[in-house]
């Protein structure tokens, strides 16, 4: 990884517990949700924010990472429900929320409860709505490691991202993830029915960023977001898997700051 | 001393490649049931229910069912209805299911509805036990894995209230909601059957398993890590401020006995052919750890003492293939130079005549100390005449033998002295009684 940009870690007080938040760069404040799988931490894509002229703000939803587990959640809208106070908590306004795979899943659902401090909405990937055709890849029944490799393009940029073998602390991520995941949405899996009658009525801008090779969530569900909600519109990412944020960083950070237009 | 009966019932298809001696590797949870012949399935239940009226004859105190779901290994995905129908065609043996799966039930009012029916039909003959589940439960009737443990307490609590306070009352859990809880059947022991809970790796189960005074089960696990759970079973009841015995240690084993040394070899091994327990060393299937190790299922840190790195794979002689919790699928099993002689020679198996099974089961009973035990026959590629001649010299040779022995070991079962009661108490009654 090339020298990171200049970010900060702290911690946010919620009554619903501490949420740790990586914080970088200045200007329009982007709020990146992680994947199912965990924020992995600071990454080439966050940089490509900052260096794109953005504020990157990166949290560990609340029960992933370093961030407290709210034990009474069941289902996502609970952890939208807290990602939105936490972003008033640090009073952002004029947002561009960003949320990857299952991260959109809840930056979807945020934005049908709550978008007054929201400027635009990018989903990568999302979750959230159940395919009409195909089905939404579970990881449930997979490995780890099958299951983030499929999450690449192809196995040669899964090897050349994560390695031969993941080490033991990527695993230890996967892994506790997985549980906190399996809290909120072991069934239905990654989405809710309630959801797509919502979006109606979202006027937000929304952008859906698609990899070309998204093997986790069906390219059919972009389609299905931009049929259900009034201002959305799909660009699709060549060499990229459902992960674009980790195979295309400069191109999504170049998408995500050039939207919405002004 | 009580002495149980138990086959796993297989799904035993010789013509489908995938079971018998010969068959191909069976990967948990990988196989299409598109394989399934009913008609075979109607031969096997019947059989295996005739196998368990004539193990009531030959003077077993107990029939052991036991429930596992989308796997060719048990049939029992439905145990209650071969409880059912053993509670009408038996006489005297009782009925012990170890046990319902509590937290894949959506609906446990309907569990505490069938047990009591159960119970009434074969006039008080049910022992229930309960167990939380592998993954492959969680899975195949979709219950979500980290709520795993909460939703078991809460079904136990549910359920013996729902048997023991009258009704109507309401419900208002975490996990289940009643607005209504008046089951028009009630368990016809008094106050409810025991309850006795089965198990092998976690620790938490073993704790709570005590705290309540409920006989534990270890299910073919290998003798020292056995021992050493019971040890921990009767320092938790310790700090409860009782003293745990005999009656709250029950032992499943596989015991299989023969005419002859060769017929007890040859039947032997097929304990590890077939459609047997995947999670038995050397045995023909393929175990996904990922889905053993559903997220949150089994929290890391609460496995037994023994089992702290290897879980309950080495605690049933599987560590050579155990890979970490987060590991892949597992490569089919390399075969040990000769499992059944491996697992013979520490009588993870025991199979011959009764001269030589005795011995070893003495040495098993003197070893661990149970004041239950269920021996596991009839099962893996065993036919129905392997069972039948097991069953036979049960009856005229290992039974009696065990009854000597368990009185010379004084080892007394759940039904000789009461598990929810102190011995002092039961001291204390008599002399009240005199």
């Amino acid at each position: 990884m090339a020298e990171t940009a200049s970010y900060a870690e702290r911690g946010v007080e919620l009554a619903t517990g501490k949420i740790n938040v990586l914080d970088g760069g200045a200007g329009t404040p982007v709020v990146v949700l992680h994947h199912s799988w965990g924020g992995p931490g600071w990454l080439p894509f966050h940089d490509a924010l900052v260096g794109a002229g953005t504020r990157a703000i990166v949290p560990d939803m609340p029960g992933w990472g370093a961030s407290e587990r709210p034990v009474w959640a069941r289902e996502p809208r609970d952890i939208a429900i807290i990602v939105s106070r936490l972003i008033a908590a640090l009073e952002l306004d004029d947002v561009k929320l960003v949320g990857l795979g299952f991260g959109g899943y809840i930056a979807a659902e945020l934005a049908t409860m709550n978008p007054s401090r929201l400027r635009g909405l990018v989903l990568v990937g999302a979750a959230g709505l159940q395919p009409r055709n195909g089905e939404i890849l579970d990881q449930m029944m997979l490995s780890h490691r099958k299951y983030i490799e499929e999450s690449f393009r192809n196995a040669e940029a899964y090897t050349a991202y994560v390695g031969e073998e993941p080490p033991d602390d990527v695993r230890d991520l996967w892994d506790f993830s997985r549980e906190m995941t399996a809290r909120v949405t072991w069934k239905p899996y990654m989405f809710n029915r309630r959801l797509e009658p919502l979006l109606g009525d979202m006027h937000l801008p929304t952008l859906l960023v698609w990899g070309k090779d998204d093997k986790v969530v069906p390219y059919e569900c972009a389609e299905q977001y931009q049929d259900a909600l009034p201002n959305a519109s799909i660009s699709v990412v060549e060499d990229a898997g459902h992960v674009v944020e980790l195979e295309q960083p400069e191109r999504l950070a170049a998408l995500v700051a050039g939207f919405p237009k002004d | 001393m009580f002495i149980g009966h138990f086959t796993e019932r297989p799904y035993q298809d010789p013509n489908s490649g995938y079971f018998g001696a010969t068959g191909r590797n069976l990967m948990d949870l990988a196989m299409s049931n598109d394989s399934y012949d009913p008609r075979l399935g109607a031969d096997l239940y019947n059989r295996y229910l005739d196998e368990r009226v004539f193990a009531e004859e030959m003077g077993f105190d107990g029939l052991m069912l036991n429930e596992h779901h989308s796997t060719p290994f048990c049939m029992g995905g439905v145990m209650n209805l071969e409880a059912a129908i053993l509670a009408r065609i038996t006489k005297r043996a009782k009925i012990v299911l170890l046990g319902n799966i509590l937290p894949i039930w959506d609906d446990p009012l309907f569990l505490a509805e069938e047990l009591a029916e159960i119970d009434m039909i074969s006039r008080g003959r049910l022992v229930t036990g309960w167990v939380r589940g592998t993954g492959r439960e969680s899975v195949a009737h979709n219950a979500v894995p980290p709520f795993n443990w909460e939703r078991f307490q809460e079904a136990h609590d549910f359920i013996v209230e729902a048997w023991t306070k009258p009704g109507p009352f309401r419900w208002e859990g975490e996990h289940y909601h009643y607005r209504y809880v008046n089951p028009w059947a009630r368990p016809y022991q008094d106050p409810h059957p025991p309850i006795w809970i089965p198990g092998v790796m976690s620790r938490n189960t073993v704790k709570w398993a005590a705290e309540h005074r409920y006989p534990y089960v270890m299910l073919a696990t290998e003798l020292q890590p056995t021992v050493e759970s019971f040890q921990y079973y009767d320092e938790v009841a310790a700090e409860q401020g009782y003293e745990a015995g005999t009656q709250h240690r029950a032992y499943l084993f596989k015991v299989h006995v023969d005419e002859t040394e060769e017929l007890a070899e040859e039947a032997g091994r097929k304990y590890v052919q077939g459609p047997s327990n995947p999670f038995l060393e050397g045995n023909q299937g393929i175990i996904r750890p990922f889905i053993q190790n559903l997220p949150g299922l089994t929290q890391r840190n609460n496995l037994l003492p023994t089992m702290r790195s290897f879980a309950a794979a080495a605690s049933r002689g599987r560590a050579a293939q155990h890979s970490k919790n987060k590991g892949e699928a597992q490569a089919a099993p390399t075969p040990p130079r000769d499992v059944y002689k491996d697992q013979t020679e520490k009588l993870s198996i025991i199979s011959g005549t009764p001269d030589t099974v005795i011995p070893k089961v003495r040495h098993v009973l003197e070893t661990i100390r149970p004041g239950t035990i269920f021996f596991w026959d009839g099962d893996g590629a065993m036919s129905h005449d392997d069972q039948m001649r097991s069953l036979r010299l049960m009856g005229s040779d290992v039974i009696p033998a065990v009854r000597e022995m368990s009185k010379e070991l004084d080892l007394k079962g759940p039904f000789e002295v009461d598990p929810a009661k102190d011995a002092a108490d039961d001291a204390t009654q008599e002399a009240a009684a005199d």
